[in-house]
């Protein structure tokens, strides 16, 4: 069987780690479901975070290593943002992992 | 072109534990995976904060081709990929004048920005190196 999360009522395919299978499939609803899972509510806060790593992987076609990330969090939002600890403290499974998987981006290139 | 860069810089890479990757991109963009592997290494390794330089020549040259349309192929177009390597700190990029020329293009045709080196200029970037990596 397939690993799936359930997401108003319709089960969406995800791999072995928990990513979406089909990027297509994303809504903001499988955001907070994943979220939801890890005993985690979004707040506007993540919410920032993560409708950037749409927008980086949207222009880029990958998901960002961490350092990159931060940098351009930092850039975009305010150097008091762009810190490894503030982005821990919004994603504490590692920023990049888990943001990306609930923003339905593969697993970061280098993520290990 | 990077001379160079002198016996103060070598210790200091020394020091950080830091070594000169240079990878070389000579196959087209479809059609094999060299490619799209060699760029997921490349973003491995500035992950690494290693020291690292791309050279792309033969038809290596197409993958940073603008306007690529890879839909009829069934493979996803990953150059939009090589305009995030500046976010990586990965700057130098340097490409083979004669195999533009080969293939009538100009830096103009290219994503992102690159310096055009002859034949003889790109081998000694390549002796300048301490690890070089053929795709």
């Amino acid at each position: 069987m397939t690993a799936a999360v359930a997401v108003k009522g319709k089960d969406l395919e995800v791999d072995e780690e928990g990513y979406l299978v089909k990027l297509s499939d994303w809504s903001e609803d499988v955001g907070k479901a994943m979220a939801a899972e890890d005993g985690l509510v979004l707040t506007p806060n993540h919410w920032e975070v993560i409708n950037f790593l749409r927008e980086y992987y949207d222009e880029f076609q990958i998901a960002p290593a961490i350092r990159v990330l931060t940098k351009a969090i930092g850039k975009k939002l305010g150097p008091e943002k762009g810190s490894t600890k503030y982005l821990y403290e919004l994603f504490p499974y590692g920023p990049a992992k888990q943001a990306c998987r609930y923003a339905g981006l593969p697993k970061p290139t280098g993520c290990i | 072109m990077s001379a160079d860069d002198g016996a103060e810089a070598a210790n200091e890479r020394t020091e950080r534990n830091v070594k000169r990757f240079l990878f070389v991109n000579r196959k087209a963009p479809y059609g094999t995976i060299y490619a799209l592997e060699a760029l997921e290494v490349v973003l491995i390794s500035a992950a690494f904060d290693q020291d690292v330089t791309l050279v792309f020549l033969d038809d290596g040259v197409c993958q940073l081709k603008k306007g690529q349309q890879t839909k009829e192929t069934g493979m996803k177009n990953f150059s939009p990929t090589y305009r995030a390597l500046e976010g990586y700190d990965i700057e130098k990029l340097y490409v083979e004048k004669e195999s533009l020329e080969h293939r009538g293009l100009t830096a103009d045709d290219l994503l992102v920005p690159v310096k055009v080196l002859t034949t003889e200029e790109i081998g000694a970037l390549m002796d300048q190196q301490d690890i070089v990596i053929s795709f």
